[in-house]
C-alpha cells in the first residue's frame, strides 16, 4: 500500500510503504541516517497549519503519561512568537524503557517529529532532553544530530541536553525549570508550558514517541494513523511489559488490545498474577481476578480505576508479596519529591512509613485508617501531579493487595519468594542531585 | 523669665529623652516579636497571628515615638539640631555622627514599614530584603541612644541598654537553635556575631561614651559647650564638677562623662 | 474571589487557618488546605485578612478559579 505525502510538489518524496498494521514504531532498524531516509523517506514539508490538522484529525495524544491531545498543544504553541520545542526524553519512570529504545533504534524518527512540530509552531530553538547517566542514548541522539547537522536537514539547529537522572526530572514544568535554570524541579503551573517556558517562550514539551508517531503521520497521513485503535482512541503505543512474563520488553499494540493479549505477546505469565501494574510507578493496580476484558485504553481502564500513563503494565506474579514491592516503591516515590510542597514532602514519607509497616505486619487498624485519611489530604495539594499519582499508586495497592494486608497482620504472607521485582534506582545512581 | 523659658526647654528635653528610650525599648520588643514570628512559637491565648499584629503595632508606635522624640529634640533648641537632621543622617552640626545614626535608623525603620505596607505589591523577595535591615536599624539606634544620650552614664539607662540586648541576643540564639539547614556557614557567622558584636559594643563605650570628654570628642559644637559651661558655673562650686545630687550634672568627670554637659538641666 | 495557594512558596506557617477557619484549614503537618470555591462578599474581609498575614505571601486572591484546580480531596474534619 503506497502512501501519499503531505506534499505532492516535492519531488524527492518518492514512494514510502506505510506500515500495515504493526509494528509501526518498532518497524524501524535504521540508526543512520541514510537507511533512515531509504526506509521512510525524506523529512516532508508542509505548511504550518498543515501538519496540525494532520495531527489533529489523526486523534494523536500525548504519551508521556498524560495522554494531553497533541494537535491541542501544537495549536497553543503556534499561537505565540518564538517557541521552543523540547523532545522529552527523560524517562524517569523505573519500569518504563519504551523511550530509551526509541532513541536507540530510531532516533531519526523521533528528530523528524521534532522538526515537524519545529515548523509547525515556527519555533527558533529545538532541544532534546535524556537523562545524562544513560550514556547509550546520549550518544545515538548525538550521533543523529551531527548527521542530520552535516546534511541540513532541521530547520532549527537541535540541541541535546542531559537531565540529572530524577523521577521528576522529565515533569513537563521541571524540565522547563531546568533547561532555565539547571534545576530540574516542577514549577507552578500558571503558566503552563505551552505559555510561557523556557526563557519565558511558548515551549512544546512533547514526548520522543509521540513525535515519533508525529513523523508517521506527516508522511502516511492521518486515515492511515486510524487503521489501528479505536474510534475515540486511535493509533498505537509502545508498551513496557515486565514482571511475571517470559519475555519482558518493549512492545507495541494498537489501543483497545486486551491487556492479556500484550502479556501473551510477551511470552505469556508461566505463573499466576495477583494483579498487574499499568500507567507507571503513577500508575493504578489491576487485580488479576479483574483483567479479563479490560482493554489498553483510557475508557477500558477508567472502569478499573486506573490509566495508561506511561504504558508500563507490570505483571506481579502470586508468588511475590506485592504489598511489599509496593512499599518499596512508595518509599521511593516519596524520596523523589522535589521537596518544595510540604503536603508532598510530609505527607509522602508518612505514606511510606505507613506502608512500611504494613509490609512488616507491624500495624494495626489505624495505620489504614490513617493511610485513608494521609492520600486524601496530599493528593491535589502539591504544585505538580507526582502526590496525585503516588496516592493513586498506594491507594489501588491498598484495594488489591487487601488480603495481603491481614495476613502481614496475622505475621504469614502468600509470597514464596523474595524476588525484587519493581526497579527501583538505587541512590547512587539518581545522586542525590537536582542540578 | 529665663527661669521659665529653661524649665520649658527642660521638660522638652525630658520628654525627648523619654520618648528616645521607650522607643528603644519598644523596638527592642518589636525585633523580639519579629523573632517570635520566624520560630513560629504560639500559645493557647497567643495565636500566630496576633503575635504578628503586635509586632506590627508595637512598630507603629515606635515610629510615632521617634516623630516625637526628634520633634522635642528640634523645638527645645538648645541644641543647633535642625528638622532635616531627623531624616538625613549626618547633617546635624551637634554630634553629626552618633546623632545621625538615630536618622539612620529612623530612615531603615521607614523603609521597613513602607515596605511591610506595600508587601504585596512589591513581591516576597523584596520585601524580606528590607526586612533584614531591621536587625541595622535596632543596632543602629542602641549605639545612636549611647553616642548622644543624655542619660547615658546613669546606672538606670546602662542597665536598659544591657537588657534590651540581651533580649535580642537571646532572641537570635532561639531563632538560630530551631534551625537553620539552608546555610550553616552563615548560621555559624551569626552566631559568632552575637559574642563579637557585643564585645565590641562594650569596648568602645569605655573608651567613647564611658570615656573622658565625651562631650568634646563626640562633636558637640563649642557654643553648646559653653552653654553648659555657664550653666555648670552658677549651679556647682566645685571646678571639677563633682556630682551632685541628682545625675543630671555637668559631665566632666570620669565617671559620667557620658551626659554631654546639659547636665545643668536644673538651670 | 477565590483564594490560591502557591504550594512551593506555603511553609506552613499557618497564620492563614488562624484567621478564616471557615475556608482554610490544616493538615496532619500544619499546612493549609484550602477551600477553592468562591467566597461571598461577607467573608471577603476575612480572606484579605488571611491573605494579607501570611508571613510569606503565599496566599492570593484571584478573580478566576482555574479551570484545571488543584482541589483537596477527602477528608476536612
Amino acid at each position: 500500500m503506497t502512501a501519499t505525502t503531505l506534499d505532492p510538489g516535492d519531488t524527492n518524496a518518492g514512494e514510502t510503504t506505510a506500515p500495515v498494521g504493526l509494528p509501526r514504531l518498532l518497524r524501524d532498524t535504521a540508526t543512520a541516517l541514510d537507511d533512515h531516509i531509504a526506509q521512510h523517506g525524506p523529512l516532508p514539508r508542509s505548511a504550518a497549519g498543515v501538519l496540525i490538522d494532520e495531527v489533529d484529525a489523526a486523534g494523536l495524544r500525548g504519551r508521556g503519561g498524560a495522554s494531553f491531545p497533541t494537535a491541542t498543544k501544537l495549536r497553543a504553541v503556534a499561537a505565540g512568537r518564538r517557541a521552543v520545542v523540547v523532545a522529552n526524553g527523560c524517562e524517569g519512570e523505573p519500569a518504563s524503557t519504551k523511550d530509551a529504545l526509541l532513541l536507540t533504534r530510531a532516533p531519526h524518527l523521533v528528530l523528524d517529529g521534532l522538526a515537524l512540530a519545529a515548523m509547525a509552531v515556527r519555533a527558533r530553538q529545538a532541544i532534546v532532553a535524556t537523562e545524562r547517566v544513560r550514556g547509550d542514548v546520549m550518544d545515538a541522539l548525538a550521533r543523529a544530530i551531527s548527521e542530520r547537522a552535516a546534511r541540513g536537514i532541521d530547520p532549527v539547529p537541535v540541541r541535546l541536553v542531559g537531565v540529572p537522572p530524577r523521577y521528576l526530572a522529565g515533569e513537563e514544568s521541571a524540565l522547563v525549570h531546568f533547561l532555565d535554570n539547571g534545576e530540574a524541579k516542577p514549577t507552578n503551573v500558571p503558566p503552563r508550558p505551552f505559555e510561557r517556558g523556557v526563557h519565558g517562550r511558548p515551549t512544546l514539551v512533547q514526548n520522543v514517541e509521540t513525535l515519533a508517531q508525529i513523523a508517521l503521520i506527516a508522511r502516511h497521513g492521518a486515515e492511515w494513523f486510524r487503521t489501528l485503535g479505536t474510534e475515540s482512541e486511535p493509533g498505537s503505543a509502545l508498551f513496557t511489559v515486565s514482571g511475571g512474563v517470559a519475555t519482558p520488553g518493549v512492545y507495541e499494540a494498537a489501543f483497545n488490545t486486551r491487556v492479556t493479549a500484550l502479556l501473551d505477546a510477551a511470552g505469556g505469565t508461566p505463573a499466576p498474577l495477583s494483579a498487574v501494574l499499568v500507567g507507571g510507578y503513577f500508575g493504578a493496580w489491576v487485580a488479576a481476578s479483574r483483567l479479563d476484558g479490560v482493554r489498553l485504553g483510557n475508557e477500558s481502564l477508567r472502569d478499573v480505576g486506573a490509566a495508561l500513563g506511561c504504558g508500563v503494565v507490570v505483571a506481579m506474579p502470586a508468588s511475590v508479596c506485592g504489598l511489599r514491592e509496593a512499599a518499596r516503591v512508595t518509599r521511593y516515590l516519596a524520596e523523589e519529591s522535589a521537596g518544595q510542597c510540604g503536603p508532598c514532602v510530609h505527607g509522602l514519607a508518612a505514606v511510606a512509613a505507613a506502608m512500611d509497616a504494613l509490609a512488616r505486619g507491624r500495624h494495626d487498624r489505624h495505620t489504614t485508617h490513617l493511610l485513608g485519611r494521609w492520600t486524601g489530604q496530599i493528593a491535589g495539594r502539591g504544585a505538580c501531579r507526582h502526590p496525585d499519582g503516588a496516592v493513586r499508586f498506594v491507594r489501588s495497592a491498598l484495594e488489591v493487595f487487601a488480603d495481603e494486608i491481614a495476613w502481614h497482620e496475622q505475621g504469614r504472607c502468600s509470597a514464596t519468594e523474595t524476588t525484587r521485582l519493581l526497579p527501583v534506582p538505587s541512590s547512587a545512581v539518581r545522586d542525590g542531585q537536582w542540578r | 523669665m529665663s527661669v521659665l523659658a529653661a524649665s520649658s526647654g527642660s521638660a522638652l528635653w525630658y520628654l525627648a529623652r523619654a520618648t528616645g528610650m521607650t522607643a528603644l525599648v519598644l523596638l527592642t520588643v518589636s525585633v523580639v516579636l519579629g523573632i517570635v514570628t520566624s520560630v513560629r512559637w504560639s500559645a493557647p491565648r497567643w495565636p500566630r497571628f496576633v503575635v504578628e499584629y503586635v509586632h506590627r503595632d508595637v512598630t507603629l508606635v515606635v515610629l510615632a515615638l521617634i516623630v516625637l522624640h526628634v520633634a522635642t529634640v528640634v523645638i527645645d533648641g538648645f541644641a543647633p539640631i535642625g528638622w532635616l537632621a531627623g531624616v538625613v543622617p549626618f547633617a546635624s552640626p551637634y554630634r553629626p555622627i552618633w546623632l545621625g545614626l538615630g536618622a539612620l535608623a529612623f530612615d531603615l525603620l521607614l523603609a521597613i514599614a513602607v515596605t511591610s505596607w506595600l508587601r504585596h505589591r512589591i513581591g516576597f523577595r523584596t520585601w524580606r530584603f528590607v526586612h533584614w535591615f531591621a536587625y541595622g536599624s535596632w543596632a543602629v539606634t542602641v549605639v545612636h541612644g549611647l553616642g548622644t544620650g543624655t542619660d547615658t552614664g546613669q546606672t538606670w539607662a546602662l542597665f536598659v541598654y544591657g537588657a534590651c540586648l540581651v533580649a535580642v541576643v537571646a532572641a537570635v540564639w532561639w531563632r538560630l537553635s530551631v534551625g537553620w539547614e539552608h546555610n550553616p556557614a552563615l548560621r555559624t557567622a551569626i552566631l559568632g556575631a552575637t559574642f563579637v558584636l557585643p564585645l565590641a559594643l562594650f569596648a568602645w563605650m569605655r573608651v567613647g561614651p564611658l570615656g573622658s570628654n565625651w562631650a568634646r570628642r563626640s562633636g558637640t559644637p563649642a557654643s553648646v559647650l559653653a552653654k553648659a559651661h555657664r550653666s555648670q558655673v552658677t549651679t556647682s562650686s566645685d571646678a571639677n564638677g563633682t556630682t551632685g545630687s541628682s545625675g543630671s550634672q555637668p559631665g566632666t568627670d570620669g565617671g559620667n562623662g557620658g551626659d554631654d554637659g546639659f547636665g545643668g538641666f536644673d538651670r | 474571589m477565590h483564594l490560591r495557594l502557591d504550594p512551593i512558596t506555603c511553609d506552613g506557617h499557618g497564620v492563614c487557618a488562624e484567621l478564616f477557619p471557615e475556608r482554610i484549614e490544616l493538615d496532619d503537618w500544619g499546612y493549609p488546605i484550602v477551600d477553592a470555591s468562591p467566597i461571598p462578599e461577607r467573608m471577603l474581609a476575612d480572606a484579605r485578612r488571611a491573605v494579607f498575614a501570611c508571613p510569606v505571601l503565599a496566599l492570593k486572591l484571584v478573580e478566576e478559579e482555574l479551570a484545571v484546580t488543584a482541589r483537596p480531596t477527602g477528608s476536612r474534619r
